[in-house]
This record gives C-alpha cells, structure tokens and sequence, in this order.
C-alpha cells in the first residue's frame, strides 16, 4: 500500500480538519464526537442531517450547506458513525421544524441512526436510501445498498426544506426518489482501505467485478474485460430493467467515479451511456459527471438514473451552495 | 437481589482479560470470512467497560448495565455497537423493572430473564434470530439454558456449567452454517466450515463469566 499517511489512527481527525479549513466560509468542525455542520446555522427549517464512513468522499459532508444539508456525521472509514454523533449534531441544527435523517441501507448505518432516533427528543423522520440495483442482499446490507442516488435524495430534499417545508413532506420526496433511482457500479480494481493495508478484493486485470458496492463488496459476477460500450451497455441494461421508464420520459443521469478513474474515462462512460439511452427513448433532462460518491481508490464508475418529474426537477434546479455541489449561487 | 454491580464489574474485568487471551482465535476466523476488525471492535469495548470499573462500582445495576450500554455504542460503532448497547440496555430495563420482585429464592431466575431480556433486544435490534450465523447462535441457546436451569432450582455450579456447554454446541452450530446476516453474508457458501467470529467472542465471554461464577460460588 502506498498512501499519503500520518498516523492511520489520526488519519480522520485530519483528513476532516483539513476539509473544514479548506471550506471554512461554508462549514465548521465539531469534534469528539464528531460532526460537521454548515457554518450559518439555517433557520426555521426542516434540519437534514446525513453521516456515514469515510471513504465516500465528497459524500456527505461535502454537501452540507445552503440547498442541501445542515450536517454530516463521518464514521471511521467504511464504518457507521455512532448515535453520540447524531444526536450532538441534531442539537446543533434543529431549526424549529424537526430532523430529517438520511440514511444509506447499510446494517451498521440504519442501527445506529435507528437508535439515535429513538434517544432523540426532537420530532424526527428517516429517509432510508436503496438505489444499488446490483444486488438485493450484499455483505453489509439486508435489501439493497445505497449508493450514489443518495446524492440526488440530499440534493432535492435540501431543497425543499429551504422553502420552509414541513418535516413530512421532506420525508416524503426523499422516498420517492429513492423509489424513482436506480444506480449500479462495476470495478475495475478493488478499494485498500488504509487501515487494513491491503486490497479488500483480489481482481486480475483481465477481469471486471459487475455491480460491486461502494465497499467493495461482492457484485453480481466476475466478468471478463471488455469494451466500454459493451460494459456500459450492461448496465444501462440492469438500470432500466429495474426503473421500467415510460418512453420520452424525462431522465437525469449521473456518471459517477468510484475514486481512481479519471474524469476523461467517466465522460467516456457517459457518452456511451447517453446514447443507449437516447435509443430507448428517455430523455436526458439533466446530467451529473464526477467523483460524487468514491470507494476510496477503487478504480470503477457507477451509472444513476432518476426519473425526473416537475418537482424533482425544480428541486434539482434549485441553488446549492456546498463545498462538492454549487450552482445559480 | 437482582444481578449485582459488584458482579457486572468482576464480569467487566474477567471478560476483557478473556478476549485478549483468546485474540489469535478470534481474529483468525474473522479474517477467515469477515472483514478482519471484529476483535479489535470487541476488544476496544470490552477494554473501554473494564476501565470504566470504578466509575460502575457505586451504581445501582440497572444504571451500571445503562451506562455499559451507552458507553459501548459510541465506542465500538458499526453494527456491533448498537447490538451490544441493545443488549446491555435491554438487561438495564428488565432489572430496572424487576428490582423488587427479586428476592433469595428466585434470583437466579431473574438473572436469567434479565439476560434473556437482554438477547431479546438484541435480536430485534438486528431484526435477526438463530441460524443466520451470528452471536445470536451462542447467546439465544446459552440464555435458553440458563432459564431452564434457573426455573428448576439448581445450583449455580449446575447451571453454570449446562450454559457453556450450551455455548459451546452453539458456536459448534455456526459451522456449517451460511450467513445471511452480518459480514459474512456476502460470502454465501464459501462461509461454510467456519465458525463465526462474533459467536466465538459470545461464547469466549460466556465463560469468562460463568469461571468467575464456579469460582465464587
């Protein structure tokens, strides 16, 4: 393994001070336990708290701010943060109008918001996201994973509370998203999850893993290297079998890296991508290409389809202002 | 007389000296089929509770399980926090509730529910149960055991030795087993011929406790 290290064990503590110096006109730190929250404490609003382990970076504390989320609570990479974490950093944003938990199906993840939930004595809701089509059970999740959709739930739903909205209709356009997505990933090598020092997976370079998981788990087979077009085609290919789209429908899509592939292949992926789709009729309203939810330094990408309709839309269109996400601000 | 605080911190102290002297077992099955951090999650709980002793000693049992409970759930994290914090908090409510009706001829059954009590919330907590293999395949049997032995008055030699025999078929169980929960589940077939790590840090502790109890009694 070679990485930019420290200490492994204060990897966390400076990987988030350096993001919270980085963006310290939109975020502050809070450590031990461990939080970020937006700089400007919002007002009177619906407060969307999100977390999860590091090595998802930007997810999720880099979407805290105007448009998106008041805070993020990271665990140890590729762990769950812990109930103390959320229940600090719900106390640090409530706003007047209850907490909106965003939470990727994980087991780890849903247990302890679960139980941070029910300690919390402020009125609270759960968005619980499941957008991996790959698989239905996995190695760290009972149904199926959340991964890069989770972006567009945080997105929208961000939104929305900046209206003003109450806490249940926030619930409720979390979950229709989450029903409206679909994402899949392939990878072309496995994640090292620093601490472990060494590859989470063993993969040839002959070979290609379909539909792993943002932790590297297990996808739906070991394939063959291939072309780009026939791997995208694939995919593309489980995504709509799964969404069912109607034809014309409007669509937003996003290419996403898993952490070691560069942007010029992920615009690759996405042309590939854009015409599949073109020839099955849906309309591509709106379009995401980057590294928005990474499994460290897994070379791979993965492809998220939501199916737009007038409010997701809006929502999507809406001003954000965050460290990873910024646009009409 | 329920459980007392001056046994839940014995436990604390015994428990952890167990884990580490049985690091290489655990953490061999867990890199064998898991993800290779289970001992040194357990290990950091059972560490950060045995340092925690004179901080329990004062305390009535049901706050001494509670602050057990809560303290590991914001050391350990991943699942296996808040299925141990379940666990540990669960047993803080049943003797919190029961505190009165336990008197010298039924608290051993008591202590059982208490346990009992204990496993239950845990399991809900993992919406799992028995045959997935998991911690549950040692604790349910093991606590199971405990209750019959309780409910028929033997002495706590007796019951001591009928629960870690019950441990021990329980992790014997999560051999040929395939995980559908926890981090082995991913594994699917290649799981089988494994014992799981997480029942064999259960059935580890399991004994560290009822050795102190043979010892005392």
């Amino acid at each position: 393994m070679k990485k930019f290290v420290n200490n492994i064990n204060n990897m966390l503590v400076e990987i988030l001070s350096g993001f919270a110096t980085a963006h310290s006109d939109l975020v502050e730190l809070h450590l031990d336990p461990n939080f970020i929250t937006r700089k400007n404490k919002a007002k009177n609003k619906v407060a969307i708290i999100s977390g999860g382990g590091a090595g998802h970076e930007p997810l999720h504390a880099g979407y805290i701010g105007f448009g998106m989320l008041d805070a993020a609570c990271p665990g140890q990479v590729f762990t769950s943060p812990t109930p103390d974490q959320m229940l600090a950093a719900a106390e640090a944003v409530h706003a007047d109008k209850g907490i909106l938990f965003i939470v990727k199906n994980y087991a780890g993840d849903v247990m302890n918001f679960e139980m941070a939930a029910e300690m919390l004595a402020l009125e609270h809701a759960t968005v619980l996201t499941s957008d991996d089509c790959a698989v239905i059970n996995s190695t760290y999740t009972t149904g199926r994973r959340g991964v890069a959709g989770t972006l567009i739930v945080e997105k929208c739903v961000g939104s929305l509370a900046e209206t003003g909205a109450n806490l249940a209709d926030c619930k409720a356009l979390g979950d229709k998203i989450n029903a409206r997505t679909a994402s899949i990933g392939v990878a072309l090598t496995s994640c090292t999850v620093p601490a472990a020092g060494r590859p989470t997976f063993d993969i040839s370079d002959s070979e290609l893993e379909m539909g792993v998981g943002i932790h590297g788990e297990p996808g739906r087979r070991r394939e063959a290297m291939r072309e780009a077009d026939a791997i995208v085609k694939d995919m593309v290919e489980a995504i709509l079998t799964d969404l069912k789209p109607p034809k014309n429908q409007e669509i937003l899509l996003i290419v996403n890296g898993l952490g070691a592939t560069p942007l010029m292949e992920l615009y690759l992926i996405y042309n590939s991508a854009a015409k599949l789709l073109a020839q099955h009729d849906l309309q591509i309203a709106r379009s995401l290409v980057g590294n928005y939810t990474t499994a460290i330094d897994m070379a791979g990408a993965s492809i998220t389809v939501c199916l737009l309709d007038d409010e997701i839309k809006q929502h999507w269109n809406a001003p954000v202002h965050t460290p990873a996400l910024r646009w009409s601000l | 007389m329920s459980i007392q605080t001056s046994l839940i911190c014995d436990s604390a102290t015994t428990i952890y000296k167990s884990i580490v002297a049985h690091e290489a077992d655990i953490e061999g099955l867990d890199r064998a089929i898991g993800d290779g951090d289970h001992y040194l999650n357990v290990k950091r709980g059972a560490e950060t509770i045995a340092g925690m002793v004179d901080e329990l000693k004062n305390l009535a049992p049901d706050e001494a399980f509670n602050k057990i409970g809560m303290k590991l759930l914001s050391t350990i994290g991943g699942a296996a926090g808040p299925l141990f914090a379940s666990l540990f908090m669960g047993m803080a409510k049943y003797t919190k509730e029961h505190e009165e009706k336990a008197t010298e001829l039924n608290h051993h059954l008591i202590a059982a529910a208490t346990f009992a009590y204990g496993v239950q919330s845990m399991l809900m907590r993992g919406k799992s149960n028995v045959g997935e293999k998991t911690m549950l395949d040692v604790l349910v049997p093991a606590s199971t055991t405990f209750t019959t032995a309780a409910s028929q008055n033997k002495p706590v030699a007796e019951i001591c030795h009928a629960v870690m025999d019950a441990a021990d078929k329980g992790l014997e169980y999560t051999r040929d087993l395939i995980a559908t929960k926890g981090r082995a589940a991913g594994l699917g077939e290649r799981a089988i011929g494994h014992l799981d790590p997480g029942a064999k840090s259960c059935q580890v502790m399991i004994h560290a406790v009822c050795d102190l109890l043979l010892k005392k009694s």
